[in-house]
C-alpha cells in the first residue's frame, strides 16, 4: 500500500453550484423569477410575505417555497392568502439542515407547478450564515433584518448581507422602543456591501411594505432584461 | 455553523475524487472572505468524516489572504477588515482577486501496491 497525491482543484461547493444550474435552468424553461429571502429566526420573513402577498402582486402569478427545519407553521399562514405553497423540511440528517440547499430545492420541484408561476418565493430556513453559502438557482436574494437585532450585524455577518441584492430593514415600528441606530446599522450595510439597495417598513404595520412589494413586482422585468 | 455545511461538502468533494480509495489528507484553500474559524472546521471534520472513507484523514487549511480591486479606479489593496468600499476613490463596486476561495487543492489517497510476484 502507498499513498498517491491527486490533484483536485475543485471548488467544495461545486456539487451545490451543479445542481443550483440545473435549477436556474427549469426556472428559465418555465419562465418564473426566483427570489431566495433569508434572515436571522424571528426576522418577519413570513409576516412580509403574508403583507405583501396579501393584495397580490398586481398580475404576477406568484408561488411561495417554504423552507423549514420542521413543521408547516409558516406554510399553514401563507395558504390562508390562497397562493400555492409548498413546504419544504430539512429535518432529515444532522438534526436537521439550517439551510436549503439546491438539491432540497430540486426535490421539491415536482410539487410546483412552475408553468403556472411568474414569481417564486423560497423562504429559506432561519439562519444568518449558511444560507449565504448555497446557491438554489435563484435570479435574486432579499435579505431581512429586524431593529431588534441590534444595528451591529452587517458587521459580524458580512457573508449574508454580502450575499444579497436587496436588504429590507424591518419592524421599525420597535424604533422607539429599542437601542437600534438605522444610520450607523446602513453605515455598516455600506462598509461590507457597497451601493446595496435597501428598503425599511414594518411588516407589522404595514408601513414601507409598498415599497418591498414594488422592488418584488419589477423584479421579473429586470431579470429578464439582458445583463 | 457554517462549518459543519462546509466540511460536508469538503468531504464529499475528497471522497467523489478518491473513487473509492481511502484518503489519509486533504488539502484545502479557504480565502479570509469566507469567514471559516479553522478550529471549528477541524472539529467538524472528525464528526463529517467518520464511517467514510475520509475517516481519520488531516485536513491541512491554508488561509489565503483577502485583495480586492476596484472597478472604477483600479486601485488594489489587501482587506484585513471588513470594508469593502475602494479606500482611493470611495467606489462601491469591487472585484474580489483572491479571498473567496474554499478550494479542494489536492488529496491524499492509498493505493494498492502493484503485484510484483
Amino acid at each position: 500500500m502507498h499513498r498517491v497525491k491527486v490533484r483536485v482543484v475543485e471548488d467544495a461547493l461545486d456539487a451545490n453550484a451543479t445542481i443550483a444550474r440545473a435549477n436556474r435552468d427549469d426556472f428559465e424553461r418555465a419562465g418564473v423569477t426566483v427570489v431566495n429571502l433569508m434572515s436571522a429566526p424571528g426576522a418577519g420573513k413570513t409576516t412580509l410575505l403574508e403583507r405583501v402577498l396579501a393584495d397580490g402582486l398586481g398580475d404576477l402569478r406568484v408561488g411561495v417555497l417554504e423552507g423549514d427545519v420542521q413543521g408547516s407553521l409558516d406554510a399553514d399562514r401563507l395558504a390562508r392568502l390562497h397562493v400555492p405553497v409548498v413546504q419544504l423540511n430539512t429535518g432529515e440528517g444532522f438534526g436537521g439542515e439550517c439551510h436549503l440547499d439546491a438539491n432540497m430545492v430540486r426535490s421539491a420541484l415536482p410539487a410546483l407547478a412552475l408553468d403556472d408561476l411568474d414569481l417564486l418565493i423560497v423562504e429559506n430556513v432561519g439562519n444568518l450564515v449558511c444560507p449565504a453559502e448555497f446557491r438554489i438557482g435563484e435570479d435574486a436574494r432579499i435579505m431581512v433584518s429586524s431593529v431588534a437585532e441590534g444595528d451591529d450585524k452587517p458587521l459580524k455577518y458580512p457573508l449574508m448581507f454580502r450575499a444579497c441584492e436587496l436588504v429590507v430593514v424591518n419592524k421599525v415600528d420597535l424604533l422607539p422602543h429599542v437601542d437600534f441606530d438605522l444610520p450607523a446599522f446602513l453605515h455598516r450595510l455600506d462598509a461590507v456591501h457597497p451601493g446595496v439597495a435597501h428598503l425599511a417598513c414594518s411588516a407589522r404595520t404595514g408601513e414601507g411594505v409598498g415599497a418591498v412589494r414594488e422592488w418584488l413586482a419589477a423584479l421579473p422585468e429586470r431579470s429578464r432584461a439582458p445583463r | 455553523m457554517h462549518e459543519l455545511a462546509i466540511s460536508s461538502a469538503i468531504v464529499e468533494t475528497a471522497l467523489r475524487h478518491a473513487a473509492g480509495r481511502r484518503v489519509t489528507h486533504v488539502h484545502l484553500l479557504v480565502g479570509h472572505l469566507r469567514q471559516v474559524v479553522p478550529a471549528s472546521l477541524a472539529f467538524y471534520w472528525d464528526v463529517v468524516t467518520r464511517e467514510t472513507l475520509c475517516e481519520g484523514a488531516t485536513l491541512q487549511q491554508d488561509l489565503v489572504p483577502a485583495r480586492l480591486r476596484c472597478d472604477a479606479c483600479g486601485w488594489a489593496w489587501d482587506v484585513e477588515e471588513l470594508a469593502f468600499r475602494c479606500p482611493a476613490c470611495d467606489g462601491p463596486r469591487v472585484t474580489v482577486l483572491q479571498g473567496d476561495e474554499l478550494i479542494v487543492e489536492t488529496i491524499e489517497v492509498e493505493v494498492e501496491d502493484p503485484c510484483t510476484a
